[in-house]
């Protein structure tokens, strides 16, 4: 039910809603706020500081015109990593805050974050990472790399794929503003009730809208991302001759249409109990709780394949790349994807093994988890085979690769001892599972993303990222990741539950202290990724590669770097797989003349506009200001509306600007970055 | 080991890019069929919480005492019809007899609206007798999937207004062909759920 309102003249709480100056919780005089107070002043410094460069530069205009409003895919993949990034930022902020009060909390002394507190910060470090960083990366690189993988000159719907990055970014930014007005969920990442049910106060309403408003943009990338693939490949790709990457990017999309919606029916139910009363997860009149577990975990195991399967693609891209062969067991890598995509729909059950199904129930489930290690197994043995006598160079991209090999195996490992009913009864709920999906989600995913940006960076933007710090990167990550999460496996075999912000036994503190600092060795990987990129930014010219900088095998590599906004001046025919190097053997030359002019999407407000009334919506549903979301969604839908009336949503780039602009590419042949 | 089978020794001469630009390929049609399925996923988990909590009756009205069968029959025929007309409008528009379209769609349009009506009235007599969505688990998970597919409906009667405007003053271009295909499909497919709707919710409802 909706929450009282305060106390005050009808007009402001007409006009507030429940937002009162008692929700700005920088203003308290205790420690919290006092920690978000410093948090803002720094915010708001730096925003204030971008904000006056880009007007001291005039650079509003070029933003807007070459950024907001672009449909072009490999920007708005470039924005998706750059959200991802300073998303990035803010979950692992949260991740060294939880490590330091873990360190220090025992017996009397109480650590500088209250249990309030210290919730707040586990719910928004989960679901920040998971959905505004993990999937921004994912999103982003499968929206940057694939279209030019299948030789295509965008995505199938340009304006909806604008629109999903602003669903996605408001979506991050109410979570941010969660931080200074109100509080955030204390539920944990995934709500469950009956906590979320009963929570008053703004939290798990700001983690609903942001979930709902992300999950829309997601479910439009998914189908955008099917079309895509399965309309406008280059001629001569059939499906078997498609990259890895692109496979997997199928399937990952088609896992995002049969399971985001699910996520948006469970929260919506949420949200009704929490709005209108409804008794869908109450524990009362009926609800049933074990109703709500069950459904958001529909969604949220096959989310895990959603984040993984396009790194998988990731490392089955540099891998042959890098051994200079093609894949080893092509066809068993797509059929172990595939297989992969189907079981994790299969699974979810093992979530919660405890919740008293049988043993008969449990069993099956157990069984489906033990099975998906297999096709995961197939595609590490490829990976493995496709290395063997190949000529491997230990550039950063294979590095990563090498360094999640490793990592992600020995996750996959405690992941099946997991999946043994009797054992998970006991490691159920314990530092062990955390460690557990940390060692698959960092050594996998995050490993994966990095690997992904110090490979196809040079393609985005001419130029390649510094070794040197890459690799300090790599170390850093590496090693800190283990010092970290060894402990937690330790502990958790003892029996130390999750989430807990004060612990009585002083023996347990040690594990804690080898965790915290490696939480700082990832820190120190985190700033080294950041230094990385300054740097190589500063030595651009002398970083500088054509076209081809890896000897790469995939169509992506036929074109300039950073290839032009139609992607290819003519659009490639495929006879082989690793089609790249197929026209590398066959002596392909660069067309130089006759060129025909390109017909391609205009720009467009629409999705900005769409993406900004959307969150002055959802902020409105937060706080019940209820004139604001009602006059928000009666603006969407009329600016949608107004989109319809525009017919002439495309253009045409004449031949002779074609001309140039692949007169001025870079073109530069690649010896020296092929042997390196 | 190299499984790309490049023939060096015949090395034929091949093609490496289409010499003339083609127009892109549309792939509106199949994208919203896409996103129906994934519409579909929406609807699959309000049914699934039908099926669990559906007696949950919490002393509450059961459904026997709160459905009433004649008026669903009278309802269900309006969707359905509505659904019929709709496809004769599609015949009209590839016959390319602009009129008649807009005169079947806007009998369409006019048989969901009173769906609609008859919907929204069924709501507010339950919710004066004390069968309101916040009464049980059985009515909230009612009213959450009639209510999801009722504004679908009303969704697609906007739809179908703003195309109706659009096909008077544009005409039946490439692009208002296709997005009356698309409406139609939505037509289609809620008439669909309804069906799902109607037999499990309300007739089986009353049987358990």
């Amino acid at each position: 039910m909706l929450e009282a309102m305060p106390h005050r003249a009808a007009i402001w709480n007409f006009l507030f809603g429940r937002l009162t100056i008692d929700s700005l919780p920088f203003l308290d005089n205790n420690a919290e706020g006092r920690i978000l107070l410093v948090t803002l002043v720094v915010v708001v410094v730096i925003g204030v500081a971008i904000l006056a460069a880009v007007t001291k530069y005039r650079k509003w205009g070029y933003l807007w015109r070459d950024w907001f409003t672009t449909v072009d895919h490999k920007k708005l993949g470039i924005m998706y990593m750059i959200l991802g990034t300073v998303m990035l930022l803010r979950g692992f902020s949260d991740a060294i805050m939880m490590r330091a009060q873990q360190a220090v909390a025992f017996g009397p002394e109480m650590g500088y974050l209250p249990p309030q507190h210290y919730d707040q910060i586990f719910t928004a470090h989960g679901s920040i990472m998971i959905f505004f960083v993990a999937m921004a990366y994912i999103v982003g690189l499968m929206n940057y790399v694939m279209p030019l993988q299948i030789g295509s000159r965008d995505v199938a719907f340009p304006f909806l794929n604008n629109m999903s990055f602003w669903f996605t970014f408001w979506g991050a930014i109410l979570f941010m503003v969660s931080l200074f007005v109100g509080d955030f969920s204390t539920a944990g990442w995934l709500g469950y009730p009956p906590v979320s049910e009963l929570q008053q106060g703004p939290g798990v309403d700001y983690y609903i809208w942001g979930l709902q408003l992300s999950g829309v943009g997601t479910l439009l990338s998914g189908v955008n991302f099917v079309v895509t693939i399965v309309k406008m490949r280059a001629p001569g790709m059939t499906m078997m001759k498609m990259p890895v990457f692109t496979w997997t990017s199928l399937c990952t999309s088609g896992l995002i249409i049969a399971t985001f919606p699910v996520l948006t029916a469970t929260l919506l139910l949420l949200s009704l109990d929490r709005y209108l009363g409804m008794h869908f997860f109450t524990s009362d009149f009926g609800g049933n709780v074990m109703m709500y577990i069950n459904l958001i975990w529909v969604w949220g195991h096959p989310e895990v394949y959603i984040l993984v399967l396009p790194i998988f693609g990731v490392y089955s891209e540099i891998v042959p790349t890098f051994s200079g062969k093609p894949l080893f067991g092509y066809s068993s890598m797509v059929y172990a994807t595939c297989a992969i995509m189907i079981l994790s729909y299969l699974v979810w059950l093992h979530h919660f093994f405890t919740m008293g199904s049988g043993a008969d129930v449990n069993s099956f489930f157990s069984l489906t988890t033990m099975m998906i290690s297999i096709p995961t197994g197939v595609k590490i043995f490829n990976w493995l085979f496709t290395m063997y006598r190949g000529r491997v160079r230990y550039t950063v991209p294979m590095l990563w690769t090498l360094g999640a090999l490793f990592t992600f195996t020995i996750g996959g490992m405690t992941g099946v001892m997991l999946s043994v009913t009797p054992a998970d009864f006991l490691l159920h709920n314990s530092l062990f599972l955390i460690a557990h999906f940390h060692n698959v989600i960092i050594g996998g995913v995050v490993f994966g993303v990095f690997a992904a940006v110090n490979y196809w960076f040079p393609k985005a933007f001419g130029f390649k990222l510094d070794e040197f710090w890459g690799k300090a990167t790599f170390w850093f990550w590496l090693v800190g990741f283990w010092v970290a999460f060894t402990p937690l496996y330790i502990l958790g075999l003892m029996g130390v539950t999750r989430r807990l912000s004060h612990f009585e036994d002083p023996s347990l503190q040690p594990y804690f202290i080898v965790a915290a600092f490696g939480s700082f060795l990832i820190a120190l990987g985190i700033l080294s990724f950041i230094i990385q990129i300054y740097v190589s930014i500063l030595r651009r010219r002398q970083y500088a590669v054509g076209g081809d900088p890896w000897d790469g095998r995939t169509l992506e590599w036929s074109t300039t770097s950073p290839p032009p906004e139609y992607n290819f001046a003519f659009i490639p025919i495929v006879h082989e797989r690793d089609a790249w190097t197929d026209m590398k053997a066959h002596g392909y030359e660069r067309p130089q003349a006759g060129f025909n002019a390109i017909h391609m999407p205009k720009n467009t407000a629409t999705g900005v506009v769409i993406g900004a009334l959307s969150f002055a919506c959802c902020f409105g549903l937060v706080w019940y200001i209820w004139w604001l979301a009602a006059l928000s969604l009666v603006g969407i839908i009329a600016v949608a509306i107004a989109h319809t009336f525009n017919y002439h949503q495309d253009h045409h780039i004449p031949a002779d600007e074609v001309h140039r602009s692949e007169q001025a590419g870079n073109w530069q042949t690649d010896a020296e970055g092929a042997s390196a | 080991m190299n499984t790309t089978a490049v023939d060096t020794a015949h090395p034929a001469p091949r093609e490496f890019f289409v010499r003339v630009e083609e127009p892109p390929r549309n792939g509106t049609l199949l994208g919203f069929w896409i996103y129906l399925m994934s519409d579909c996923f929406i609807f699959a988990s309000l049914f699934a919480c039908n099926a669990v909590l559906g007696t949950e009756y919490a002393g509450g009205p059961t459904a026997a005492e709160v459905f009433d069968l004649p008026g669903l029959a009278v309802n269900t025929a309006l969707l359905l019809v509505s659904s019929v007309v709709f496809g004769f409008a599609m015949l009209e528009m590839a016959r390319r007899r602009k009129g008649a379209m807009l005169g079947w769609l806007a009998v369409a349009g006019l048989l969901a609206a009173a769906f609609v009506g008859l919907e929204i009235r069924e709501f507010l007599i339950m919710t004066a007798e004390g069968a309101g969505p916040g009464r049980s688990a059985f009515l909230s998970s009612f009213f959450t999937l009639v209510a999801t597919h009722g504004l679908h409906v009303t969704l697609g009667i906007l739809w179908l207004i703003v195309l109706m405007v659009q096909s008077i003053r544009f005409g039946l271009n490439e692009a208002n062909v296709r997005r009356l295909r698309c409406l139609s499909m939505f037509w289609h497919f809620l008439d669909l759920v309804w069906v799902g709707v109607f037999s499990y919710v309300y007739l089986i409802g009353v049987l358990r």
